[in-house]
């Protein structure tokens, strides 16, 4: 979707911030939110692209007024109520109320810390032959998803070159939607900062994506 | 979809009003049977003890002194650091990019905060928000004046954002002055802004 967290190449945020010796939380709430997203997600409640769905579709306002643990908690709990898990009611009155659902791989205990603390395979075995090989050149397609994308907007219908191929990995467009894994090629396509920003940019830059086959076509 | 409140507006401040909510969130999903509240403490306690930037620290440091752990690192980032013990197993598709002379490379997620977490921990603030991820990929060079940081004029800079599931970690080329210098010590140098290239390593005289 073309939301506010799609936000590459806008201007008027201001200056990046660097907070020196930066603690990893700044308030206990938040580690608490970092553990109920990842456990939930291991217990098999969301997968990882619905929860970056649920935050892209925070409304704008609330999106960029809110600190990124907050965000967190929001998604969280529509997500928790869209399937199902809790109830509203239970979140406003902190009580369970309802009888408990089964969760696809159970209660999240102390024994399944270690596994989450390594990152999931995201790669499948290939259904398909890749189109693109390296040094292809691959455009981008203009194309404007109302639902869960990882195509940025600053590359639709700009042109780049194949640099790497990772193999074929879940395809979040359909993992956000609940509608299977439907592995796709992923490539490193790697465009020059001219074609992206216009011919009087730092011809210096370069910059790249790493993008799904069917955000591409041939060039 | 909606929960409760979350779009409105409150007078009091958003801090008591959002601890209270987290609580209220963790006690329904621990009444539920969801979560055992000792593996959340767990997660806590990893992200805030054992995973951070010390992580990559060392894996860029065996870098700079193991030619061949170099060559396996950028090769397949994920296989190489597997061979290492000692530092926190890594998941699939983590791609090293090296700085050279020639090109300084530098690591952003527009979308969101994609982030190696196993070798860097958490991500600051400032990865994360909206200055950072706006700016990165249309004036890196401005993004990096922002951190204090110059890079020659003739360097190419390489910004990879993290569109999908690979990982990125930036290789920093190793200060002068080192020669002789131990992994350890060399780890010292790396810091965590060096390894996403927003950054350099410490020089040596900043050890004494």
């Amino acid at each position: 979707m073309n939301g506010v967290h799609d936000m590459g190449g806008m201007d008027g945020f201001g200056k990046v911030e660097p907070e020196p010796n930066e603690p990893v939380f700044h308030a206990e709430w938040e580690s608490r939110v970092l553990a109920m997203v990842r456990a939930m997600g291991a217990a098999g409640a969301y997968n990882i692209d619905m929860s970056r769905f649920y935050r892209e579709i925070l409304p704008p306002d609330v999106y960029l007024a809110s600190s990124y643990y907050k965000k967190w908690l929001l998604g969280l709990e529509d997500l928790l109520i869209d399937q199902g898990l809790v109830d509203a009611e239970e979140i406003t009155m902190g009580h369970a109320l309802e009888p408990a659902r089964a969760l696809k791989r159970g209660k999240f205990t102390l024994d399944d810390v270690e596994r989450i603390m390594v990152r999931g395979k995201f790669e499948r075995p290939a259904q398909a032959p890749a189109k693109f090989k390296i040094g292809d050149r691959a455009r981008a397609r203009n194309i404007h998803p109302a639902t869960h994308t990882r195509l940025p907007r600053y590359v639709r219908g700009r042109v780049g070159v194949v640099e790497r191929v990772h193999g074929c990995h879940v395809f979040p467009d359909s993992a956000a939607q609940e509608a299977g894994e439907n592995p796709q090629w992923l490539y490193t396509i790697v465009f020059e900062g001219t074609e992206l920003w216009g011919a009087d940019s730092d011809p210096t830059v370069k910059v790249s994506i790493d993008a799904f086959e069917p955000y591409l076509e041939f060039s | 979809m909606t929960a409760p409140d979350h779009h409105q507006d409150h007078d009091h401040s958003e801090l008591t009003e959002t601890e209270l909510r987290v609580r209220a969130l963790e006690t329904v999903l621990t009444e539920k049977g969801y979560v055992d509240p000792a593996a959340l403490d767990a997660i806590v306690q990893a992200y805030e003890t054992r995973i951070g930037p010390h992580n990559g620290a060392r894996v860029v440091a065996k870098a700079w002194v193991d030619p061949a752990f170099k060559r396996a690192l950028l090769e397949d980032g994920t296989k190489a650091i597997a061979t290492l013990g000692h530092v926190s197993r890594v998941g699939d598709h983590l791609v090293v990019v090296e700085n050279t002379p020639q090109r300084h490379n530098m690591v952003v997620c527009t979308l969101c905060s994609c982030y190696p977490w196993e070798l860097l921990g958490l991500p600051p603030v400032w990865y994360k928000a909206a200055p950072y991820r706006s700016r990165a990929v249309k004036d890196p060079r401005g993004v990096l004046a922002d951190f204090g940081v110059s890079v020659s004029k003739d360097t190419e800079i390489r910004v990879w954002d993290s569109t999908a599931e690979t990982r990125f970690l930036v290789l920093p080329m190793r200060p002068a002055g080192t020669e002789g210098f131990g992994e350890e010590q060399l780890a010292e140098l790396v810091t965590r802004d060096s390894m996403i290239g927003t950054g350099f390593p410490k020089t040596p005289d900043a050890l004494s």
